[in-house]
């Protein structure tokens, strides 16, 4: 167990580093590099450039280096920790990402739970009670699910939410919150805002999740050994969540890892539309304004999350079933 | 399933397939049992002749604004009047007249009882050219007196008619999904079949670079890509842009089928057989086995086409994709983004509703060509 929870850690670094070097090319494609839209940023305010103070940053921040001195500056100011500095805020990026990735990280997990406790109870009624008004009703809402992209859905409850109960529903924390220190109040607060945010994010995922649950349960509900079971006369719901639930749940868990790429796009999208204070928004203002210290932070901790989610599933999975701890 | 399994027999009563029917004739019976798919068909064929004869159908030009008539609420199409001539045929709009409120001079729009804009079906309109080339001078829908302006689905913030700016917003962005599943298309079945016809290192190789895509969050992907456009290149460059940078994604998918066809086609025994006869490889690939996958990749393609119109129209959405002149439906729903103007104006939403449809409709179509790919199967 040990031996193999180390050996897929260790599978995982050269990934990691595959995933480092595409975000570095990612960042460094836009033409010009920081200095340059730093440059025009300050025109643009009508402030008067200079050349030699452009030329002074280019050199102070080893933009004349060759690419791959730059790579190894920035993977290795990361692994210390050090994020570089954000030209638009003027302020180090590891102090500006800090609470909005939190806050990014609790929103996708608490999608997950959301996803896993909606779509696991739908999928297995579904798959019980296959083609009743029940699975039809299910299986039609999942389509419509699956069909409205995030952002358009994010666009619509916001809509209703004005309309019905007069209420904007952006932001995660009502005003009085918003700039207060961590207390049980807040705590509340945030829980309130995170619901639209989380049925947002969560109507797509939880479709998909309980199709694959209801599919999976089907193939086991007509083996052999649910008749044997049955036929030795165990209670139906015994039955149920004794075998056939337990097998059908494994390529549940493996979905995660397809689960976690999906929820961060869609947190991202969302997050901008609702102006959430996660990675969202900033991410795609750090991308407008070629803040690439910025956006490359962010696009490298939302690649990591997934890869680390996905690394959760294979464990997940591994406790689950002892046929693939022992094989 | 094993392979002793008797062929089972199509039983379609009436239309009891002969022992002759092609394999294609097979898979339209079977999809055609698929009613919600062949309805989806339907659907999608009336968007595509939307995109085909855009500016045939726009009642007029979608870049021209009106400073009269912003956010002009949607005027239903009526088709007959009843007045002192008596009850006869002739459609018509009723015509809205502005006000403003004498205490918060906040203006709205009321239905001015009586007043009808006549419009005329194959009516007189100003000359365009359809496709660029054909010149025409009717419409679909146009006011009979020239000059006339009337907006069946309202206007936007610069009073431009929603309708003509979706109907050409359709067109591109519909066809966008397409060029993008080519694309794919092209990749898929290229990587998808070296890895399962060669198999081994190659195989190893493909299939880890699909797992390193499929692994990373697409969105901040296709964000950071097109946010490296620079934004004052021309529309056409942009969507071309746009369209790689969605198909980027799009083709793991393809070459993950068209692999694992491959893998279980490479041993079957017409593979063998077109071997051991001596025929070339490009023999044995182009006129043995891509045939018979055909139908499985009709069907992944078709499943693919949603999603890429979902990516175009969130990256436009977010100000990242094709920018305004260009119109797409992603560009038309940014109009959409702030809740002033969405609880001003909800028939901005419009564009938002087709894009369900669209991607609805498709969906269903790629279930249905799922299940008849293989007519033979249950």
């Amino acid at each position: 167990m040990l031996a193999f929870i180390v050996r897929r850690l260790l599978a995982a670094i050269p990934f990691m580093f595959l995933v480092s070097i595409t975000v570095f090319i990612l960042i460094q494609l836009p033409p010009g590099d920081f200095a340059t839209s730093y440059a025009a940023s300050l025109s643009a305010a009508g402030e008067y450039v200079d050349q030699n103070t452009i030329a002074e940053l280019r050199a102070r921040y080893g933009l004349n280096d060759p690419l791959i001195v730059q790579y190894f500056r920035w993977i290795g100011g990361i692994l210390m920790g050090d994020f570089g500095y954000s030209f638009q805020w003027n302020s180090p990026v590891s102090e500006l990402i800090g609470e909005r990735m939190g806050l990014t990280v609790l929103l996708t997990f608490a999608t997950v739970i959301f996803t896993w406790a909606v779509a696991l109870p739908l999928g297995i009624y579904a798959a019980v009670h296959k083609y009743s008004i029940g699975d039809y009703i299910f299986t039609f809402i999942g389509f419509i699910g699956l069909a409205i992209p995030n952002f358009l859905l994010a666009l619509v409850m916001m809509y209703f939410a004005v309309v019905w109960f007069g209420q904007d529903v952006s932001g995660l924390f009502s005003p009085e919150f918003r700039n207060a220190p961590w207390s049980w109040a807040r705590m509340v607060d945030l829980g309130k805002h995170l619901i639209i945010p989380i049925l947002v994010l969560g109507t797509a995922s939880t479709a998909g999740m309980m199709r694959v649950m209801r599919a999976n349960l089907l193939d086991q509900l007509h083996q052999p050994y649910v008749v044997t079971a049955r036929a030795k006369g165990l209670s139906e719901a015994r039955l149920l969540t004794r075998y056939p639930i337990r097998i059908a749940l494994n390529p549940f868990v493996s979905t995660i890892g397809w689960l976690l790429p999906t929820l961060v796009s869609g947190e991202i999208i969302t997050s901008i539309i609702l102006s959430l204070p996660t990675a969202g928004p900033l991410l795609l203002q750090a991308l407008l304004a070629q803040d690439y210290y910025l956006s490359g932070a962010f696009l490298l901790l939302l690649c990591m999350m997934t890869v680390v989610g996905t690394l959760i599933s294979d464990i997940l999975l591994v406790l689950l079933d002892p046929r693939i701890r022992y094989s | 399933m094993t392979d002793t399994a008797p062929l089972p027999q199509m039983d379609a009563p009436g239309a009891a397939p002969d022992a002759t029917a092609s394999h294609w004739k097979l898979m339209w019976l079977r999809f055609c049992q698929h009613k919600l798919a062949l309805f989806s068909l339907l659907i999608v064929g009336l968007i595509y002749l939307v995109a085909l004869l855009a500016e045939f159908l726009a009642p007029f030009p979608p870049q021209e604004a009106n400073a009269r008539h912003v956010y002009h609420p949607p005027q239903g199409l009526h088709f007959f009047v009843n007045d002192d001539n008596g009850f006869r045929f002739q459609p018509h709009v009723t015509a809205f007249r502005m006000e403003r409120d004498p205490v918060s001079l906040r203006t709205s729009y009321v239905e001015d009882e009586g007043q009808i804009i006549p419009v005329a079906f194959f009516g007189r309109s100003t000359p365009y050219r359809l496709w660029g080339v054909i010149p025409m001078d009717r419409q679909l829908i146009a006011p009979v007196e020239a000059g006339q302006r009337f907006f069946i689905m309202g206007t936007d913030r610069l009073g431009r008619d929603m309708l003509s700016r979706l109907i050409h917003g359709t067109r591109v962005s519909m066809t966008l999904g397409l060029a993008g599943v080519g694309i794919s298309l092209v990749l898929g079945l290229l990587l998808g079949g070296l890895s399962g016809y060669y198999g081994g290192r190659i195989d190893w190789v493909i299939q880890r670079l699909i797992e390193y895509i499929l692994s990373l969050p697409t969105i901040p992907l296709w964000m950071a890509l097109a946010a490296a456009m620079p934004r004052n290149w021309p529309p056409t460059l942009q969507y071309f842009t746009i369209t790689c940078i969605v198909s980027l994604v799009g083709w793991t998918e393809l070459a993950r089928v068209v692999r694992g066809r491959f893998l279980a086609m490479r041993d079957e025994s017409f593979v063998v057989a077109a071997r051991l006869d001596g025929c070339s490889q490009r023999r044995v690939i182009f006129r043995h086995m891509l045939p018979s996958l055909a139908s499985h990749i009709i069907a992944s393609v078709t499943l693919a086409v949603p999603l890429m119109i979902i990516a175009e129209t969130s990256l436009s959405f977010l100000g990242l994709g094709l920018q305004p002149p260009a119109i797409s439906w992603g560009v038309l729903l940014q109009e959409a983004q702030n809740i002033r103007s969405i609880t001003q104006a909800p028939w901005l939403f419009i564009p938002g509703a087709l894009v369900v449809v669209a991607v609805l409709s498709l969906n269903f179509i790629g279930d249905g060509l799922r299940d008849a790919a293989d007519p033979y199967s249950k």
